[in-house]
């Protein structure tokens, strides 16, 4: 049930601080999903047997490397709080739980937004054939909309996830497929991006559907993750 | 002393799959008083201290905290009540110091309240090692803290003395004993010092109340006894 805190976002704040601290004093996520994504570039490199990728081919590989990635954070991303039962000492504070799932949902952003400074200058390098500077204020608007669904819908799943026995299992089987409506987005605004000679600007239709994405999921999570929380 | 109970539990039960933890639970507890609850391991102490916290919704009857009805206005009671479990609720890499401040933000407490009480429980000494480095007895003594940071009325003690040597206990005694006047639930395994702090005992087996009683007319062999 809801509570009548009337404002999530202070104790969202003091929750998002905690993680990041935790994050930086024991750092696991970021570096893991960081490692993730360079391993995944040199694996297609030889896989695809190209030295190059570009259009589709390059937003395919770098989205769904992303995506990939992403899982091993959700996967995490209350673990802290199941280790040594911090999750029951935050029920039990008096804050709405939405600030728990706002927390989550922005360290998770802030993640995926870390492994992509390091990840797509390393695709750039790897395996992308065309410079991706002139359409780089695109790219980042596009990456900012799928850090945001994976943020909203890994937030949600990982919660889902953390109190069953199968987490590691729960968060793909679930989390993937209601992303597919994301990365099939993502991927049309990226393509002309990554495309030599390509668009420098994404087409307005699919960043519409990625903001529209977004809005449903934030919308859907904020009624639903009460509920998620409950025994 | 209030009028009116701090805990109602009418009827309560309460399973986990086809297994029943709590079986048709009656009990109440005036404000400022000590129930003790007393049974072997599983018999579903842990259980009931979690649904008085509102952390489990009961398959059965009707509770009552602090004057509020569970789960229904569970949001009412978060921020009155005082969890001490067999975890400690601290996260293992942030310093008792971070624990504790984290804790005071989230309940809106100032800063100030994590030194005192860092200061009473003589934690300042080892106040910014992580947690994971602290002994049992040092884990204790923080997870003591933060179940009275914010001065809740209520308090649910999972064994409080666990871990503890004697001068710690002494350190603590002030802070969730029954000195400190709140209203307390505290699960115990020891008939003796469990009877001796009590004002209400409460035996479970197999979590039904085998045994319910104000705790002058219990007997110790009666505690004992439920866990033959």
């Amino acid at each position: 049930m809801r509570s009548r805190e009337p404002r999530p976002m202070r104790p969202t704040w003091v929750l998002l601080r905690k993680d990041l601290l935790l994050e930086r004093r024991a750092p696991e996520s970021v570096p893991a999903m960081v490692l993730f994504s360079i391993t995944t570039f040199v694996l297609f490199h030889f896989g695809l047997g190209r030295d190059e990728v570009e259009g589709s081919l390059a937003a395919g590989v770098l989205l769904v490397t992303i995506l990939f990635a992403a899982i091993l954070g959700i996967n995490r991303l209350f673990v802290s709080e199941q280790a040594e039962g911090g999750f029951d000492a935050v029920l039990l504070a008096p804050i709405d739980r939405t600030a728990l799932f706002l927390s989550k949902a922005m360290a998770l952003f802030l993640f995926l937004t870390l492994v992509e400074l390091v990840a797509v200058p390393a695709f750039a390098i790897l395996l992308l054939g065309p410079s991706p500077w002139d359409a780089l204020g695109g790219l980042v608007v596009v990456l900012a909309l799928v850090n945001g669904a994976l943020a909203l819908v890994g937030a949600l799943v990982s919660a889902l996830a953390i109190r069953t026995r199968s987490r590691d299992l729960i968060v793909p089987m679930i989390g993937l497929p209601l992303l597919v409506p994301a990365l099939i987005a993502a991927s049309r605004s990226c393509a002309p991006l990554l495309a030599e000679g390509g668009a420098s600007w994404p087409a307005a239709k699919w960043l519409a559907v990625l903001a529209l994405y977004d809005l449903v999921f934030g919308l859907l999570a904020y009624a639903v993750f009460d509920f998620l929380l409950e025994d | 002393m209030d009028a009116a109970p701090a805990i109602e539990l009418r009827g309560v039960s309460r399973r986990y799959g086809e297994r029943w933890a709590l079986r048709d639970l009656s009990v109440t507890v005036p404000s400022g008083q000590t129930l003790v609850v007393f049974g072997p391991n599983g018999a579903g102490k842990s259980t009931l201290l979690r649904l008085l916290a509102s952390l489990l919704r009961p398959h059965g009857g009707e509770v009552t905290v602090l004057g509020e009805s569970l789960p229904r206005r569970e949001w009412a009671v978060r921020g009155r009540i005082g969890l001490l479990a067999h975890d400690a609720l601290l996260y293992r890499d942030l310093s008792a110091r971070e624990n504790l401040r984290f804790h005071a933000r989230l309940h809106k407490q100032p800063a100030a309240r994590v030194e005192e009480l860092l200061e009473r429980t003589r934690l300042t000494g080892r106040a910014d090692d992580p947690v994971r480095t602290l002994s049992k007895g040092l884990l204790q003594r923080v997870a003591v803290c933060r179940t009275i940071l914010h001065d809740p009325p209520l308090l649910l003690l999972d064994e409080p003395r666990a871990n503890l040597d004697p001068a710690a206990t002494a350190l603590i005694e002030p802070l969730i004993g029954r000195e400190s006047g709140r209203t307390r639930v505290v699960t115990s395994h020891d008939p003796v010092g469990g009877l001796a702090e009590a004002d209400l005992a409460l035996g479970l087996r197999d979590g039904r109340a085998a045994l319910l009683a104000p705790a002058g007319e219990v007997d110790v062999v009666a505690v004992e006894a439920l866990y033959r």
